[in-house]
């Protein structure tokens, strides 16, 4: 168990140290970093010392070994366009993308896994075929256009919910929240619905696909012919079966939505680190762009470490076998 | 008072073109205390009986006529039926248990279902139970997980599971069938020592003559969903009235002497493979052409020659070697097996007779040993052209007639695969006449080749891998448990194919397999393996009157026999 958590974490190190190295020779090449610096009419002698006293003139891997210094102490540079520390900005940004994708996910998780045991053990069912047909929606349908019809309907038409941003935050010092103030949670409904939906109606399908065929499964029969009752097998036996290849899953979506709910953000102006990197983008903002880099590859990396150690909560025979 | 009383039962399947009638008409009785054992081949219905029994019946199937009584009362009308008053064993113990609960758990939720107890009650109960089943040290087993567990632990696991209600049937569906003999021997003594202290009934549905002969009071014959025979035991196997269970019987194969051939079902089973004598003088054109490389004059030396064998698979890794676990799989194997020989392996699951079959294929590279066939080392010809021309020599069929062939290829085109990979067949329009000859001398006719293989019973999939074994002029055949997934009347059929083609064809033959009968029936000599060393290698009357080992003489008292003839 300890050995293959140190074996998951020295993987996860590397892939960082890799991922951070494409985030460095981005920042690096990707055009020059003084002449982004300095405005015009710096003189060649001035640009040489800026240079000089950057540490560009360092070899290579010197440069690569203080970048990744500066990484780990959180010193991603100043962000050009806005000239504050990126690691600042991020922090401020990131409450509002974790919430949002928390909210979301916890939507997917609520309603998609009770939809998805319902259209497994009754697939003959109507309930179940419009429980498939409404996924087919969720699927096929992009995100903007869902966002933008609750806008029209739920915002404009109905004036029942905020179409843009957070509403009122609080200030924990270390977070602000917008879950503490009615406004916030007002605010969150309609950009939390539209990310959830697609994570939903997929967990459903996948619940779905599982449940069918742990149903088939010999200790199902063995426990319906021991007089088990249904409530209990179907949660108890089936569910808890069906659970690691949905938590794997889950788990690359939910990464996937903290780092790449910029769609969603746009939609609502939403003032996630989603929305810092579109404007990023379109301002050449090198230093928040490989911050962002980083920071989406820890996120995946801490996410499925996390799933890999529910496994062994999940699935006795793992346990065993790492012993 | 008679437990269960099943009269003029039928179960219909409704299709989309026909209704299939899989228990037709059918009339059983049991009484406590009573072993009824219910025997015939796939497809005929047995299994279909115990979930009627049961009320499990997969939709759409349903009791379309007749009642099923427990104690009297229609089984529809009794609420706890299931678990309560009836209680079932499941074939495979390995898939019966959920993986993800302790023993303990799932002994505890049934038994907290079907009885007041609190949860410390329920789990002291629990642990008697296991220790009644024969568990050792049931303080410590009760907290384990199923996978911890050996397979003959696990159907303890399940017969203490289906105890648990203290029911009064238990419907034991093929109970042993997947488990080695020696362990087969101490659950069916369970059962029946289960049966005699708590009166009990128990059906036991089974397709293997030789469990029923040692277990079983009374004995049902089905055959195509209805019971054409039915009385005590003893009666049915050494006097059958009914021409179905005689062929039944003489299809059995026989551990106490050696018959020339198998004999085959007289009584011919409607939709069954029935396939007249191949016409073996075909074998006189194409695939005795052979080609120059075979070696005639060394004809005294044997054609394979194993030395040493070993292999060891890693059960533990490490960063360091020292800490790494190995288990060796097979240890210093070492025989001979003369041209034209029938030489057979055998032992009990996780002996590695099949780890030895795959090494001889070339499947596994071996860590230690030599390997040599026709007096070259099959390992250490590296040049490409050498080796396939060695490794066509050496062909395989496997156990599994459903996995080994390819479900999305014409049979046609099965067979011809090999013949196009060796360049054996000048054209096009030849490859497909020695197709035809090959499907034909395998009894199946040469317009099976248009046919995918799902189109095919097990015994007919059987052939075809046959088929494209012979397809590259091989010398030497390995056969890995050939049969086993087979009906006693189609495996008849496909070992007395098997020996017409090795007279035919001077094939040399490795045939594995755990069914002793089986062995002596088609071997010249016979290797026992125990824990990855053989044992015992002998010949095959010698092994089976006078065996020198111990376990041999083990595994040779546990073949089930149908007792004296």
């Amino acid at each position: 168990m300890i050995r293959f958590l140190l074996e998951r974490l020295l993987q996860a190190a590397l892939l960082l140290l890799v991922v951070a190295f494409l985030a460095f020779v981005m920042f690096r090449f990707a055009g020059d970093p003084v002449a982004q610096m300095v405005s015009i009419d710096t003189t060649m002698e001035d640009r040489t010392a800026l240079r000089e006293a950057l540490g560009l003139n360092d070899p290579l891997p010197t440069q690569f070994a203080q970048f990744v210094m500066r990484a780990l102490h959180g010193d991603f540079g100043l962000s050009y366009q806005l000239g504050r520390p990126v690691a600042a900005l991020l922090a401020d940004r990131l409450p509002a993308s974790i919430e949002l994708s928390l909210i979301a996910f916890g939507l997917a998780l609520l309603v998609g896994i009770p939809m998805g045991v319902y259209a497994g053990l009754k697939p003959e069912s109507w309930l179940s075929r419009a429980f498939l047909i409404f996924s087919l929606a969720g699927i096929s349908l992009p995100t903007f256009f869902i966002g933008i019809m609750l806008i029209l309907i739920f915002g404009v038409e109905l004036g029942a919910f905020p179409t843009f941003g957070r509403g009122d935050t609080v200030d924990l010092g270390w977070w602000t929240t917008g879950l503490l103030t009615p406004s916030g949670w007002h605010s969150i409904i309609l950009p939390a619905c539209t990310l959830g939906l697609f994570q939903m109606t997929f967990i459903m399908r996948l619940v779905r696909a599982e449940i069918l065929e742990v149903m088939r499964s010999d200790y199902i029969k063995f426990a319906r012919a021991r007089g088990i009752s249904k409530t209990r097998i179907h949660y108890g036996h089936a569910l808890k079966n069906t659970l690691v290849p949905v938590m794997t899953i889950a788990g690359l979506q939910l990464g996937s939505i903290i780092a790449f709910g910029i769609v969603t953000e746009s939609v609502f102006q939403w003032p996630g680190i989603g929305l810092l990197f579109i404007q990023a983008i379109s301002t050449v903002d090198i230093p928040v762009m490989s911050a962002y880099l980083l920071l989406v590859a820890l996120i995946f990396v801490s996410i499925n470490l996390l799933v890999d150690l529910l496994y062994f909560l999940v699935d006795p025979r793992l346990r065993m076998s790492s012993k | 008072m008679t437990l269960l009383s099943i009269q003029n039962l039928t179960v219909e399947y409704p299709g989309r073109k026909a209704t299939f009638t899989a228990v037709r008409d059918v009339t059983l009785t049991l009484e406590r205390g009573e072993i009824l054992g219910l025997v015939g081949e796939s497809g005929a219905g047995k299994s279909t009986i115990g979930t009627a029994i049961m009320g499990l019946l997969d939709r759409p199937g349903h009791v379309a006529g007749g009642r099923i009584l427990l104690d009297g009362t229609d089984t529809t009308s009794i609420p706890d039926l299931l678990g309560a008053r009836v209680s079932m064993i499941f074939q495979d113990p390995l898939t019966s248990l959920n993986p993800l609960y302790t023993v303990g758990q799932q002994l505890v939720e049934t038994l907290r279902t079907h009885h007041r107890l609190t949860p410390p009650e329920a789990r002291g109960k629990a642990v008697d139970l296991l220790d009644q089943v024969g568990i050792r040290e049931p303080e410590t087993r009760v907290d384990q997980y199923p996978h911890q567990f050996s397979g003959g632990m696990r159907q303890r696991v399940v017969i203490a599971l289906a105890l648990c209600s203290d029911p009064d049937l238990i419907i034991a569906d093929e109970p042993t069938t997947a488990l080695d003999v020696s362990v087969q021997a101490q659950i069916l003594d369970l059962l029946c020592n289960l049966v005699k202290e708590r009166g009990v009934g128990v059906i036991l549905v089974t397709h293997d003559m030789g469990v029923i002969a040692q277990t079983a009071d009374r004995v049902a014959v089905m055959y195509h969903g209805e019971v054409v025979e039915e009385g005590p035991t003893q009666q049915i196997i050494h006097a059958p009235r009914h021409a179905y269970t005689q062929s039944l019987l003489a299809a059995v194969p026989r551990g106490d002497r050696k018959l020339d051939r198998f004999p085959s079902l007289s009584y011919a089973p409607i939709g069954a493979d029935v396939q007249t004598a191949p016409d073996l003088s075909l074998t006189s054109t194409w695939l005795r052409s052979k080609a120059p490389d075979v070696g005639t004059g060394a004809s005294t030396k044997p054609l394979l020659s194993v030395k040493g064998l070993g292999i060891r698979f890693l059960t533990k890794n490490a960063i360091l070697p020292r800490n790494r676990r190995y288990v060796d799989a097979v240890k210093g194997v070492t025989f001979d097996i003369a041209r034209g020989e029938v030489l057979g392996l055998v032992g009990e699951s996780g002996s590695g007779k099949s780890t030895v079959a795959r090494m001889i294929a070339g499947i596994h590279p071996p860590d230690t040993g030599q390997i040599l066939f026709d007096g070259q080392d099959i390992a250490a010809r590296q040049g490409s052209h050498d080796r396939q021309a060695l490794r066509r020599q050496i062909q395989m069929i496997f156990q599994d007639p459903f996995s080994s062939l390819n479900p999305r290829m014409r049979v046609r085109d099965i067979v011809a695969e090999p013949i196009h990979h060796n360049r054996l067949a000048g054209s096009g329009a030849e490859t497909q006449k020695i197709v035809g000859d090959l499907l034909t001398i395998v009894g199946l006719g040469a317009a099976a080749g248009d046919r995918f293989p799902h189109e095919f019973s097990g015994g007919q999939r059987q052939r075809i891998s046959i088929a494209r074994a012979l397809a590259t002029r091989p010398r030497f055949l390995i056969c890995d448990e050939p049969t086993s997934a087979l009906d006693v009347s189609i495996q008849a059929q496909i070992l007395n194919l098997l020996k017409d083609l090795r007279d035919a064809l001077d094939l040399t033959v490795l045939f594995i397999s755990h069914d002793l009968p089986v062995v002596r029936q088609m071997c010249d000599r016979v290797a026992v393996m125990q824990k990855g060393q053989i044992c015992e290698l002998s010949e095959t009357e010698r092994l089976f009157e006078t065996p020198q080992n111990a376990y041999t003489q083990e595994l040779i008292d546990l073949m089930p026999s149908l007792g004296p003839a």
